[in-house]
C-alpha cells in the first residue's frame, strides 16, 4: 500500500487552471443575445420614496426594460429570514427583511431602487442617470448606541422600535462570584465595521431556455443548492428545471451566502420574462454599499477573578449593529456571546446583547462571524486582570484553560446551531507552550524587550488563545463515480471560493481508492451535478462535505472489493487497491484497472445481481451531531514607531488545532489568509460613515486592505486533537486565522506602549488613533516624550 | 463605475494635441498615465466630453542632463525614475520619490508630467519639484514658455497652465557643491496617499546650511513650500535644535485637513517628524554618507 494521501502537503490541483487564466468565473460567462443589468441605488441612507420616473430611461436607445418596485407586481416580496432565532427563554426578535427593490422607504445607501436592462452595461448605466427619483430624506440612525434613543427616527415603522433583538444567557451566579472576587476588572470595548473585501465582487448570469424549459444560473454564491431551491419556488418551476452553477469564485468570506440578494431574485426572473440571458456584475463601489458587511459591537464587560487569577465569572452586556435589516437572525451576536468563553473554564456567565437597526448596509457573517469580538473582550479582560494582579499574561491563561481530560466539555449556553456549546475535544496547554517557545516569549520578557527599549525601539508582544466552533450540520453529500477511463469523478454540493476543495476532497477519495489526485476530478457547486446540501460556511467544508466524500469513496471501495473478490474467487482481505487498480496482494497477474472493472460492473448483457447497483458509483451523506471545536494560540511581536505611531509586525506565530490535517499546505494557506484578514480588521480597515449615513470610504482608494507587503511571514505549527464527531477526526480551519488577530494585536501594541499608556480596548487601531493614545501617555509622563525630538 | 460618453482623440504630435485643446477648450482633458483621471471618470466625478490621449506622441519621454539641469520629458513614466542610474546618482530625492509613488503597477503607467499637471497636493512630485526649484515647460498655440514651479500651483487641482497648453518638460537644477536632498514619505500602506511627506534640498558647507528648500505633500490645499523650515535652517549649523525648529516650523506652517488618514494635529506632528528625517538624510547625503 502506498503512503496515505491524507496528511500530504500536495500542491493544489486547481492552481494550473487558475494561474493560466482558464478558470471560469461568472463574468466569463457570455451567452448569445445576452442583456446587461444595472441597478440604480439610493443616494440616501434613510428617506421616503416619493416617486420614481423612469420614462426617460425607458426611452434611452438600447434600453430594453426598466423596473421599479411597482413594476414587479406580485413578484415583489420580502426576503426570507434565513436563520430563525434560537429557543432561548425571554428572547425578543423583530424580523425585518428587504424586498428586491425598495418600496416606500430606503433604509441604507445603496439599497436598489430600479433595475435597468440594456444591450450593454454602458447603456444601462447611462440610462440610469436619467431616472428621476424623488426621495424625502429622513434623519439617519448611524451610531449604534443612539439607535434606541427615544428621539431616534424609526427605521421600520411597523415594528415601532429600532430594537432588532434582545437575548440574555447566563449560567451560575455571577453576582455572587463578583461579590466574592479578589478583583473585578471592567472595561468598555468597541469593534468596528469592515467589508469582506473579496477579490471578485458578486455577479449573476441567468439564461432561460424556452425549448427545454430550463433555467441556468451562474452565481457567485456560497450556497448554490439553496439558491436553486429558492429560485424554483419563487419562479414557480420544478427544482429540476433550475440549474445553479457556482463556478470558481474569487473569495466568499460569508457575504456570498446571504440569500437572497435582490439581484439574485431579479436577474433570473427578468431573463425568463424577456426570454434573453441577462448578466449583472457588481462593481466595487456597489459592493461597498450592497454586499453585506461585518459588524460593529460595543461591549461593557467585566471579569471576576480570585487572587491567583482564576476566573470566577464574566459579565458582558453588548450592542450589536445589524444594519438596515436582519435576515441572518442572531448568528453573529450569538457567536460573539458564546465564543467569548474561549478555552477557559468560566463558572458563572451573565451575557446580554441588544441588536439594533441602523441606516447602514445589512450585517451578516463575515469570516469569524462575531467570534473575534468575544475573543477580543475575553482576552483583553485577562490581560488587564493579569496586569493588575502582577501575574504573567501567559500564566493567567494557563491557569484557566479547560483541562485536557474534561472533554467533551459543556459550557451550558446555547450556540448558533441551537445546541449546547459543547467542545468535542481539545488540548490547550501544548499549543500555548509551543507558541510561547516559537515566539521567544521568555527571552523577550526577560531582556529582549528592555534591550530594544534602551535603543529607543518600542517592541511589544501579544499572546492570545481562542476556540472556534466549526463544521456544523445539517449535512452535505457527495457522489463518487469511477469512469471507464479510470478517472474518478467526485461531485459535491458545496460551493468553493478558494478553499482548495478540489485538492483535499481528491486526497480523501484517492486515499480510499488508491488513485492519485491527478486522476480525480472534483466538481463543486453545480446543482446539475449534485443537488442535495447546503453550502460553504462556518468552516464546515472539510468536516461535512469532506466526510461525505470519504464515505462515498468507501462505498465504492466496498463495491470494488466485492466484485473483485467474486471475479477472482479470493477473500476481500487478500485484495488491495493501488495505482488505480484492484489486485490480489502479491499476485501481479491478478490485477485490474478500476476503469475496466467499472465497465464490467455496467454490463450490456446478462443481469446485474440483485442488491448490486450498476457501475462503480456511490452517494453518501454526512451530518455531524454538533460542531467540532478548533482552537489555537496566536502570538506576535510588533514594533511601534514612537514618532509616527506606525506599527510593524515583526513576527507572527500560529499554533493551531484543527484535528486531523488532510493537507498541511492548504491548512496553512487558510491560516495565512485569515491572519491577513485579521490584520486588516485590526490595523487597516474601517468603514467610516458620516452622521447622514454616507459611507466616506467606498473605494480601495480610501478603504485600506492589507496586501502582500503588509502581511508578515507567518510561522505555523499544529496540535492535533481529533474530533470524535466525524470519522476523519477533522475540524474546520477557514475562519481560524482571523479570529484572535485583533486581540493579539491590541495586547502587543499595549505592551509596546509600556506602562502608563491608556488601555487599548478598541479595534481597529489606526496610526492616528495610536498616536492619540500615545499623546495621552506622553502627557502623563509615562513614556519618553516624542515632542522633545530626540531620536525622531 | 463606467465613464460617461466621451470622444477620444489620439494626436501624434504636440502641435496637433495643442490644436485639439485649443479647439475643444474646457470640454477636453489630456490623458497621460490616466491614473488620476480615469478613476475620476469611472466615478463620474469627471465627465469630459473629449479625451486627448498624448501617449502616441513620440519624444516626450526622456531623462537627460542638459547643461545646468536634468530635463525630464513630461511623458516619462514614474518607473523610469526608479530605474535610472543617472537619477540614482545625481538626484537621490527624485529617486526616493520614484520608489514610493503609488505602487509598481501605477508607476509603470503614471507619468511625471501628469503627476504635476494634475496639481494634486497629495501627489509626490509637486513637493519634490518645489524643493528642487524646478522649471516647468508648457507648450501652447503660441509656442513654449517656462513656468517657475513656485508659480505653477495656483489652487487645488489648478495650475498656471492654460486649457490649451500641454506640460512638455520639467527641468531640475543640477546639484551643486554641498548638495544634499531627500524625500521622506509616510503612508499607511504601499499605494496609499501620503499622510504627509517632506522633500528637502540643502546646500551644505561643512555643518552649515547655506541654502534650503522644503516642499510638503498632502498637508495643504495647494502644494506648498515651508518657508519657515527653510528660514530656520538657512545660514545655520544644523544642530538637533535647528532641525527640530525646522520641523516645528513646517508643522506650524502647513494646513492639513482632518480626514480618514488622520486628524489635523496628527498630520502636523507627522510633518514635523518627516521634515526632520528628510533633513538628516539630506545632510548625510551632502556629507557623502550612505544614507
Amino acid at each position: 500500500m502506498a503512503d496515505s494521501l491524507i496528511g500530504q502537503g500536495i500542491r493544489r490541483v486547481e492552481d494550473p487552471v487558475l494561474l493560466t487564466g482558464r478558470g471560469l468565473f461568472v463574468d466569463d460567462v457570455h451567452r448569445p443575445g445576452m442583456l446587461h443589468a444595472h441597478f440604480l441605488r439610493s443616494d440616501f441612507a434613510h428617506g421616503i420614496i416619493g416617486s420614481i420616473d423612469a420614462s426617460a430611461a425607458r426611452a434611452h436607445p438600447g434600453v430594453v426594460a426598466v423596473y421599479t418596485a411597482d413594476d414587479l407586481g406580485d413578484y415583489w416580496a420580502k426576503g426570507p429570514l434565513l436563520v430563525p432565532p434560537p429557543p432561548i427563554e425571554g428572547l425578543v426578535f423583530n424580523e425585518a427583511t428587504a424586498g428586491p427593490l425598495a418600496r416606500g422607504k430606503v433604509r441604507h445607501v445603496g439599497e436598489p431602487l430600479a433595475m435597468v436592462i440594456a444591450e450593454s452595461r454602458y447603456v444601462a448605466e447611462d440610462a440610469a442617470a436619467h431616472i428621476v427619483v424623488d426621495v424625502e430624506p429622513l434623519p439617519a440612525v448611524v451610531d449604534i448606541e443612539r439607535s434606541l434613543d427615544p428621539e431616534a427616527p424609526l427605521i421600520h415603522e411597523e415594528l415601532g422600535t429600532n430594537l432588532a433583538a434582545r437575548v440574555g444567557q447566563s449560567k451560575g451566579d455571577y453576582a455572587a462570584a463578583a461579590g466574592g472576587a479578589h478583583l473585578v476588572v471592567k472595561r468598555r470595548f468597541t469593534y468596528d465595521r469592515g467589508v469582506s473585501g473579496a477579490m471578485e465582487n458578486r455577479g449573476i448570469v441567468a439564461d432561460w431556455d424556452p425549448v427545454s424549459e430550463k433555467l441556468t444560473v451562474w452565481d457567485t454564491t456560497q450556497a448554490p443548492i439553496p439558491i436553486r431551491n429558492g429560485l424554483a419556488r419563487l419562479l414557480g418551476l420544478m427544482e429540476s428545471q433550475v440549474r445553479v452553477v457556482a463556478p470558481f469564485i474569487g473569495g466568499g468570506f460569508g457575504p456570498k451566502i446571504m440569500m437572497f440578494y435582490p439581484e439574485e431574485v431579479l436577474v433570473p426572473w427578468i431573463a425568463m420574462k424577456l426570454g434573453r440571458p441577462v448578466k449583472w456584475i457588481e462593481d466595487r463601489q456597489e459592493s461597498f454599499f450592497s454586499t453585506t458587511q461585518e459588524r460593529g459591537q460595543v461591549h461593557e464587560a467585566e471579569l471576576a477573578v480570585d487572587a491567583e487569577g482564576r476566573i470566577l465569572g464574566v459579565r458582558d452586556v453588548f450592542i450589536h449593529d445589524t444594519g438596515a435589516y436582519d435576515p441572518y437572525g442572531l448568528t453573529v451576536p450569538i457567536n460573539a456571546q458564546c465564543t467569548l468563553l474561549g478555552p477557559y473554564e468560566v463558572p458563572s456567565y451573565e451575557s446580554e446583547f441588544t441588536v439594533v437597526f441602523t441606516n447602514k448596509t445589512t450585517v451578516t457573517p463575515v469570516r469569524g462571524a462575531g467570534r473575534q469580538h468575544g475573543v477580543f473582550v475575553m482576552e483583553r479582560l485577562l490581560d488587564f486582570a493579569a496586569a493588575e494582579l502582577g501575574i504573567d499574561r501567559v500564566e493567567i491563561r494557563r491557569r484557566n484553560y479547560v483541562p485536557a481530560g474534561s472533554f467533551p466539555f459543556n459550557h451550558k449556553v446555547l450556540f448558533q446551531d441551537f445546541a449546547d456549546l459543547v467542545y468535542d475535544s481539545g488540548d490547550y496547554l501544548p499549543a500555548l507552550d509551543r507558541a510561547v517557545e516559537m515566539i521567544g516569549y521568555e527571552d523577550f520578557v526577560k531582556g529582549g524587550q528592555a534591550a530594544a527599549r534602551a535603543e529607543g525601539r518600542h517592541l511589544g508582544m501579544g499572546v492570545v488563545s481562542y476556540v472556534e466552533g466549526t463544521g456544523i450540520g445539517p449535512y452535505e453529500g457527495a457522489r463518487v463515480t469511477v469512469e471507464p477511463s479510470g478517472i474518478v469523478r467526485v461531485a459535491t454540493g458545496v460551493g468553493t471560493q478558494g478553499q482548495g476543495h478540489f485538492t483535499t476532497f481528491a486526497q480523501l477519495v484517492g486515499d480510499v481508492l488508491g488513485v492519485g489526485v491527478d486522476r480525480i476530478r472534483v466538481t463543486t457547486g453545480d446543482t446539475g451535478e449534485f443537488n442535495w446540501g447546503t453550502g460553504t460556511f462556518a468552516s464546515r467544508g472539510i468536516v461535512v462535505a469532506g466526510n461525505a466524500c470519504w464515505e462515498a469513496a468507501r462505498m465504492v471501495r466496498a463495491k470494488v472489493l466485492a466484485l473483485a473478490s467474486k471475479r477472482w474467487g479470493v477473500a476481500e482481505s487478500e485484495l488491495e487497491l493501488v495505482d488505480g487498480s484492484v489486485r490480489v496482494a502479491g499476485d501481479p497477474g491478478r490485477s485490474m484497472e478500476l476503469g475496466r472493472l467499472a465497465v464490467e460492473a455496467n454490463p450490456l448483457r446478462g443481469a446485474v445481481t440483485p442488491g448490486m447497483e450498476p457501475g462503480l458509483e456511490a452517494t453518501a451523506y454526512f451530518g455531524p451531531a454538533s460542531g467540532a471545536t478548533a482552537s489555537g494560540v496566536h502570538a506576535m511581536i510588533v514594533e511601534v514607531d514612537p514618532d509616527t505611531a506606525m506599527v510593524e509586525i515583526l513576527k507572527y506565530v500560529v499554533v493551531h488545532d484543527c484535528g486531523e490535517v488532510v493537507n498541511p499546505v492548504i491548512v496553512e494557506g487558510q491560516i495565512h489568509g485569515g491572519v491577513a484578514h485579521g490584520i486588516g480588521n485590526a490595523f487597516y480597515e474601517q468603514l467610516v460613515y458620516d452622521d447622514d449615513g454616507q459611507l466616506l470610504n467606498a473605494s480601495f482608494m480610501d478603504y485600506l486592505i492589507p496586501t502582500a507587503t503588509d502581511v508578515p511571514s507567518i510561522e505555523t505549527a499544529h496540535v492535533v486533537t481529533p474530533s470524535p464527531l466525524n470519522p476523519l477526526g477533522v475540524k474546520g480551519v477557514g475562519e481560524a486565522g482571523s479570529i484572535p488577530t485583533g486581540a493579539a494585536f491590541a495586547q502587543a501594541v499595549q505592551d509596546a506602549l509600556g506602562s502608563g499608556a491608556p488601555d487599548v480596548c478598541e479595534i481597529p487601531l489606526s496610526p492616528n488613533r495610536l498616536w492619540e493614545i500615545m499623546e495621552v501617555a506622553a502627557r502623563s509622563g509615562a513614556r519618553p516624550g516624542h515632542a522633545e525630538g530626540g531620536a525622531s | 463605475m463606467i465613464p460617461g460618453e466621451f470622444e477620444y482623440h489620439a494626436p501624434s504630435t504636440v502641435d496637433e494635441a495643442v490644436a485639439l485643446l485649443d479647439r475643444l477648450g474646457d470640454e477636453a482633458k489630456i490623458l497621460a498615465g490616466g491614473h488620476s483621471l480615469v478613476p475620476a471618470m469611472r466615478f463620474r466625478l469627471a465627465q469630459p466630453a473629449h479625451l486627448v490621449d498624448i501617449n502616441g506622441i513620440d519624444d516626450l519621454a526622456y531623462l537627460r542632463e542638459e547643461g545646468d539641469h536634468l530635463a525630464i520629458g513630461a511623458m516619462t513614466r514614474e518607473s523610469a525614475l526608479e530605474h535610472s542610474d543617472l537619477v540614482a546618482r545625481r538626484y537621490p530625492m527624485l529617486a526616493d520619490a520614484g520608489h514610493v509613488i503609488a505602487d509598481p503597477l501605477v508607476r509603470n503607467r503614471g507619468t511625471v508630467g501628469g503627476n504635476l499637471a494634475h496639481a494634486d497636493p497629495a501627489n509626490d512630485h509637486p513637493a519634490v519639484m518645489l524643493a528642487y526649484g524646478a522649471t516647468l515647460v508648457a507648450q501652447g498655440p503660441g509656442g513654449r514658455r517656462e513656468i517657475a514651479v513656485d508659480d505653477f500651483f495656483t489652487g487645488l487641482f489648478e495650475s498656471a497652465m492654460a486649457a490649451n497648453e500641454i506640460l512638455v518638460e520639467i527641468r531640475v537644477p543640477a546639484p551643486g557643491a554641498g548638495n544634499g536632498e531627500a524625500y521622506e514619505k509616510f503612508e499607511r500602506k504601499v499605494g496609499d496617499y501620503a499622510i504627509s511627506a517632506a522633500a528637502v534640498r540643502l546646500t551644505m558647507s561643512g555643518n552649515t546650511c547655506t541654502a534650503a528648500r522644503v516642499g510638503l505633500t498632502n498637508v495643504s490645499a495647494v502644494p506648498m513650500r515651508s518657508a519657515g523650515a527653510e528660514a530656520a535652517m538657512a545660514g545655520k549649523e544644523l544642530t538637533e535644535e535647528v532641525i527640530e525648529a525646522a520641523g516645528q516650523a513646517a508643522a506650524g506652517e502647513c494646513d492639513p485637513s482632518a480626514d480618514l488618514r488622520g486628524s489635523e494635529a496628527y498630520k502636523r506632528d507627522v510633518t514635523r517628524v518627516l521634515v526632520k528625517r528628510a533633513i538628516r538624510k539630506a545632510m548625510a547625503r551632502a556629507q557623502g554618507g550612505a544614507a
